[in-house]
């Protein structure tokens, strides 16, 4: 992996191409990022940066992780998360990543924590079909049979059945950059990105290529 | 929020002239024919005006050989050369969605007597 910078989901909004064509697209704020830390094969054995996002007033950092912002003397941050770059090393504590490590028409793939769904049942959770509404059927919305009687004599696991459903980390892959603002920091990706407004999103180089 | 509101008010075109709901207007769409551009008018009267900002469309409807047509357009499209107010039209609602039913005559907008 070459490029990667965590974001802010902001909103959608729509753009028209220079001939005329409507593009849905997400706005996000990306970066600035701040590295923490730089991860070495020979001190932790594998090679990674750790950098901030979006910063914070002193009074909602604690001890141990105001400590490790002060050896690197760089400002509070809401998020830190690991990069796994494969050049690691070239950056050092308290240089920047900022949004235009990414141009137009480049494809990333983009993870976050999608939107809680609560207790889902079958047919939203996982798309299966409804019974009759009608003539007498009493069966609407129901999960169906679970499996076979006796023999084995038991449900088996991963039987698709209602649940908690969202709030789970979703990547979605391939998607394109359609601009760039690298004076504001925002990405404007095509399409529609997990969560709600302001969640934290983790942009990175496609694996599609 | 305010962020999404800036990025959509660089789109937005203020060389368009304001029209509303029962006006007739004419529009000019480019069309594209292998590598030439030219221009298409569309004339009729406007249906509705639908959503805000940057992605407000209205509908312009014409009988054309005794066959209604439709078109939607984006408002800020890039593919809208440009718009003429033919007519002004005096209306009583926001969408007017009864011209569908009526024919010839009946499907007339009165023109708005401007005032002096």
């Amino acid at each position: 992996m070459q490029k990667a910078i965590l974001g802010k989901k902001l909103g959608m909004t729509q753009i028209f191409t220079e001939d005329g064509l409507l593009i849905p697209v997400t706005v996000v704020q990306a970066g600035p990022c701040v590295v923490t830390q730089v991860k070495t094969k020979e001190k932790d054995g594998y090679q990674a940066l750790q950098v901030g996002f979006d910063d914070i007033r002193e009074k909602l950092v604690n001890k141990p992780l105001k400590g490790h912002f002060e050896k690197g003397n760089v400002a509070y941050k809401r998020y830190l998360r690991e990069l796994k770059l494969e050049d690691a090393e070239k950056y050092s504590v308290g240089s920047e990543i900022k949004a235009d490590i990414f141009s137009e028409g480049d494809r990333v793939d983009v993870s976050g924590i999608s939107k809680g769904k609560g207790f889902a049942g079958t047919i939203k959770r996982w798309n299966q079909h409804r019974g009759p509404m009608s003539h007498g059927s009493r069966y609407h919305r129901r999960p169906g049979s679970l499996g076979p009687g006796t023999s084995p004599g038991r449900v088996f696991k991963t039987k698709k059945l209602p649940g908690r459903m969202g709030s789970d980390r979703v990547t979605i892959a391939n998607l394109e950059v359609v601009k760039v603002d690298a004076e504001h920091n925002l990405l404007l990706i095509k399409g529609a990105l997990p969560g709600s407004r302001g969640t934290m999103l983790t942009i990175k180089e496609t694996v599609k290529n | 929020m305010n962020i999404i509101k800036t990025l959509e008010q660089e789109q937005l075109r203020k060389d368009l002239p304001e029209f509303s709901i029962g006006d007739t207007v004419r529009v000019f769409v480019k069309v594209k024919e292998g590598t030439r551009e030219r221009l298409q008018a569309f004339e009729g009267t406007v249906l509705q005006r639908n959503g805000g900002g940057i992605s407000e469309t209205f509908t312009v409807r014409r009988v054309s050989y005794g066959v209604g047509v439709e078109r939607t357009f984006p408002l800020h499209s890039p593919r809208i050369s440009h718009i003429e107010v033919v007519r002004k039209g005096k209306v009583r609602r926001a969408k007017l969605y009864y011209l569908r039913d009526r024919v010839g005559k009946a499907a007339k907008v009165k023109e708005k007597q401007v005032n002096r």
